[in-house]
């Protein structure tokens, strides 16, 4: 039986995209305060806000974390409390009306 | 003594210090949803002030947001550091990490110090118990990660934290981009999609 780790983790990135994902962060977050202070998007303002910020959220967790290139196991142990928090969350929403029409 | 001689192995052939702290912040991400739902519960259900509107520093608050950002950008430069044996750039950036998380801190305690002089405590309605213990309990994480990275420091300046010891920042490292991405969330949901008006 081989003592070996399973080569199953790739290089992590270099210092470049670690730079360019700080970059791309800090745009974004202008972009979110921004858009937070134009009244024209305001009807639109709860969509272009969650997917600016998964987009943060993605961009952190897939090379800031480095489950982009690490073993996928851990994408799984990570996504799947992750899955199960959203939709619990989603779950109390809707029980304690948060989304009920004309409330 | 290698890497490869400290690591903790499992039949996956993955180090089971590894596995076990992805597991930990698995169970965190339930942690804050579940603070992060009871705050969007109870959310414009106060029935008295201060509101959200009324008292929450959106320019304050992005400041701090992009240092907390910045943060993660000086430990993922710290790990490289690490990992490639460059001792002054290791410590040059742990410092900057822990620096700049002591940074966020000052920011939340200022906050949490201006908010209660105008008037929001736990106690005064339920925009004040959730927001105070959401963002105290993010607090609290950041006050152990700051801790954790300076116990690092202490470790690299002891001459004991070479590229075999990698592992030890990249568990850090992780910890501190999970306490990130929550506050990504948190700065979103209750900072930029408050509720207008409402208590």
């Amino acid at each position: 039986m081989s003592e070996q780790p399973a080569h199953s983790e790739r290089a992590h990135p270099g210092v470049g995209t670690y730079l360019t994902v700080a970059g791309v962060l800090t745009v974004i977050t202008l972009v979110e305060v921004g858009v937070f202070y134009v009244p024209a998007f305001r009807p639109f303002l709860a969509p272009i806000l969650l997917i600016l910020s998964g987009t943060k959220f993605a961009l952190v967790v897939m090379f800031y974390m480095h489950l982009k290139t690490d073993h996928r196991l851990f994408t799984a142990i990570f996504t799947v409390p992750l899955l199960i928090a959203m939709a619990v969350a989603v779950a109390l929403l809707f029980l304690f009306g948060v989304f009920a029409v004309g409330s | 003594m290698t890497h490869a001689a400290t690591a903790h192995h499992t039949s996956t052939g993955l180090d089971s210090r590894k596995i076990a702290f992805w597991t930990f912040i698995g169970s965190e991400c339930l942690l804050f949803g579940s603070l992060i739902s009871t705050y969007l519960v109870y959310q414009g259900k106060s029935v008295s002030g201060p509101t959200p509107a009324e008292i929450l520093n959106i320019p304050l608050t992005s400041v701090s947001t992009f240092d907390l950002l910045m943060s993660s950008l000086a430990m993922v430069l710290a790990l490289a550091a690490v990992q490639r044996g460059d001792k002054v750039w290791a410590r040059v950036w742990l410092g900057t990490t822990a620096l700049l998380g002591a940074i966020f801190l000052g920011f939340q305690v200022f906050e949490f110090w201006s908010f209660v002089h105008e008037g929001l405590t736990l106690q005064v309605n339920l925009f004040g118990s959730t927001f105070f213990t959401l963002t105290g309990f993010h607090g609290g994480h950041v006050a152990v990660g700051v801790i954790w990275l300076l116990t690092l420091l202490v470790r690299s300046f002891q001459g004991k934290l070479g590229p075999d010891k990698a592992l030890n920042v990249e568990l850090a490292g992780l910890y501190w981009h999970f306490v990130d991405v929550v506050w990504i969330v948190i700065f979103t949901v209750v900072y930029l999609l408050r509720t207008n008006g409402g208590a």
